[in-house]
């Protein structure tokens, strides 16, 4: 750096210090484990992913109007008359994707590696937060363009709330501000949309890092790089994050930005996944679709509403089944007991678990895209058959062992068989 | 609201009952073929901006298939004075409804709606029905309101010259659907370049930083 930028810099650093000690104590000196590998790179790129939302969503606003009778026409307009605004769309619409895309890959790092173990249940808890809100965010966003996905989508979940016993229609009514979703609940989703929810993510996403920083990343070993410092009270297996995570991060994100450009330019739809289909049919209230599937990353948990049979002819079971699901996160850190943190260590019954978690998490999401009638029907009867379609139960046994991999764990992971942890992080 | 849910639990049944009519055919369509999208934006023009609208879409616009703006206005513009308008009818959503039953819905993004195959088989799987009010009916979309407007086209072209009206039509309105979908391309390649350079100098960055970690 040259003398005189220097000079600027100490002119500033001397009435303002704490830019620099901020800097040092979060990246330049922040000793983050030396063997970081594939699964690290998802918390950057999601930070990525986040600001690619908030500047492309900026310019959105600029030309999108949250009004019932425009909505749908200025989001054409937007595609077509505005400068580039095709490309601001299709940022926004693959980064809704990506984001869910990089936070499940994320979280499943923290199963990997037991990234939610003391000392940093806090981490975990901040995360969930984020995940949850990050939904929330997602679903009012998808009412905006006011297709009749966007509208019929918004319909069923806000009846979901309807559910509740007792407070139930004056719940979803104060939630829709009227009796259907209408230009009513089209402004207020997006001003939560675009204020709200981008500012608890913000906050959230700031106390995630800095309840990271304050006990330190975990590593693929699961080990405490901070039980092992040098002379100068710095961990060894430890490097600073800035610069080598800085350019390691920047070179997963160059390779996240080219996949993600791909989609972009070459299959924004992808296949009805990330924009669907219906999406551009415009909200008609008098005409129910044929099929209503939520957006991709929210099926699993549509998969469990789905599965639990309605009781007294009512379908809250279904509704607390799916929000128990998604709640049920927290408690991760206590239901965990095993004496070691990472997969490499762990014994048979973890790794048998969360084989079969993630193929009961995905056999959920396909279940969740398709009609209940995919798979046929028993070619049977019998008295507990209430439904013979044999998808429905598939996604019944599905719930049951997603719940039974949260239920069962204190028991397996005590009992699992694990192996000597090292001293050292092995590269 | 427990209807809705309830709807909500029937509908993929109802969905799967309607996908299994008539299979789909795959549209043949070429979108950097300008002759063909100037031959169904002149399809288009004369058969179904009618009763159809594609609000969304400016005449302008068709300089992206070739024409020129003295081109459009000459050949294309039927019903508007200006070549910056959008494609509106004079038809208005009322009438529409009182004579066909519904408003014929607005074409601007109606091949992403039901997709090119469809587009394409639909308009070649018209029959004579006389049970119904137009006199006519359709192998996918049974009992369409619309009746056979291209009947008369059919009916003096050969079955591979139709064809090829229809295919010409259906890549028109590919286009219609998404206006920028070739520059997206052209664009995405170029983008694709870019980042391939820059991944090189990241990549050894990374690699000098990284030499001494082990």
């Amino acid at each position: 750096m040259s003398s005189r930028l220097m000079a600027l810099w100490d002119w500033f650093d001397s009435r303002m210090p704490s830019v620099g000690e901020e800097w040092r104590k979060h990246a330049s000196e922040y000793y983050a484990p030396k063997n970081f590998n594939f699964w690290y790179y998802f918390g950057a790129l999601s930070l990525l992913v986040l600001v690619i939302q908030i500047v492309s969503g900026i310019f959105l606003t600029m030309h999108y109007k949250p009004d019932a009778t425009l909505a749908f026409g200025s989001v054409e307009y937007i595609m077509r008359d505005v400068p580039g605004g095709w490309i601001l769309r299709y940022i926004h619409t693959t980064g809704a994707s990506a984001f869910f895309v990089l936070v499940y890959l994320h979280m499943f790092r923290a199963l990997l590696y037991g990234s939610y173990r003391e000392p940093r249940e806090l981490v975990w808890i901040f995360g969930v937060l984020l995940y949850l809100t990050l939904m929330g965010e997602a679903f009012f966003g998808y009412l905006l363009p006011w297709g009749q996905m966007s509208y019929w989508g918004a319909q069923v979940i806000v009846n979901l709330f309807g559910t509740v016993p007792f407070i139930g229609e004056t719940l979803a009514l104060w939630i829709r501000g009227d009796y259907v979703v209408s230009d009513v609940t089209l402004n207020r989703f997006f001003a939560l949309h675009v204020i709200a929810l981008p500012l608890v993510l913000l906050g959230l996403v700031a106390a995630h890092l800095l309840a990271l920083h304050d006990v330190g990343s975990n590593n693929p070993d699961g080990i405490e790089i901070k039980k092992n410092k040098d002379a100068n009270g710095r961990p060894v297996d430890g490097i600073p994050f800035h610069p080598y995570y800085t350019v390691k991060d920047t070179v997963g994100a160059v390779v996240f930005l080219a996949i993600f450009c791909i989609v972009l330019f070459f299959m924004p739809e992808m296949g009805g996944y990330f924009i669907e289909h219906n999406n551009f049919i415009p909200a008609d209230p008098l005409k129910t679709p044929e099929h209503i599937a939520p957006v991709w990353y929210f099926t699993p948990y549509y998969s469990i509403l789905r599965a639990v049979p309605p009781l007294f002819n009512s379908q809250f079971p279904g509704v607390a089944a799916m929000g128990i699901a998604t709640l049920i996160l927290f408690f991760l850190p206590w239901l965990d007991r095993s004496p070691v943190k990472s997969i490499r260590y762990r014994g048979a019954y973890y790794k048998g678990a969360l084989a079969l978690f993630v193929v009961v998490f995905l056999v959920l999401g396909y279940l969740g895209v398709k009609p209940t009638t995919v798979w046929g029907q028993f070619g049977f009867d019998a008295f507990f058959l209430d439904t013979k379609e044999i998808a429905t139960w598939a996604a019944r046994l599905c719930t049951v062992l997603y719940f039974a991999f949260f239920i069962l764990m204190p028991w397996y992971t005590a009992k699992d068989k694990v192996k000597p942890v090292p001293d050292r992080v092995t590269m | 609201m427990r209807q809705i849910l309830a709807v909500l639990l029937l509908v993929p049944a109802l969905a799967l009952a309607a996908e299994s009519g008539h299979a789909l055919e795959r549209a043949p369509i070429d979108p950097r073929d300008l002759v063909s999208l100037q031959s169904g934006a002149r399809t288009f023009v004369n058969y179904c901006l009618n009763c159809h609208s594609a609000q969304y879409m400016r005449y302008n616009r068709l300089t992206d298939i070739g024409l020129t703006e003295a081109q459009i206005g000459d050949n294309l513009m039927l019903a508007a004075d200006k070549v910056g308008d959008t494609m509106n009818v004079a038809m208005t959503p009322k009438d529409g409804k009182a004579w066909f039953g519904v408003p014929p819905p607005d074409l601007s993004v109606i091949s992403r709606s039901r997709g090119v195959d469809w587009l394409y088989t639909y308009l070649r799987t018209f029959y004579r029905d006389d049970k119904t009010p137009s006199g006519w009916n359709n192998r996918v979309f049974a009992n369409a309101a619309m009746p056979h407007v291209l009947w008369k086209v059919q009916a003096e072209q050969s079955p591979v010259q139709y064809d090829r009206t229809v295919r010409d039509l259906v890549n028109f309105l590919a286009y219609l659907g998404e206006p920028v979908g070739q520059a997206r391309k052209s664009i995405g390649i170029v983008v694709l370049f870019v980042l391939g350079v820059i991944f090189v100098f990241a990549y050894a960055m990374k690699q000098a930083f990284w030499k001494d970690v082990r």
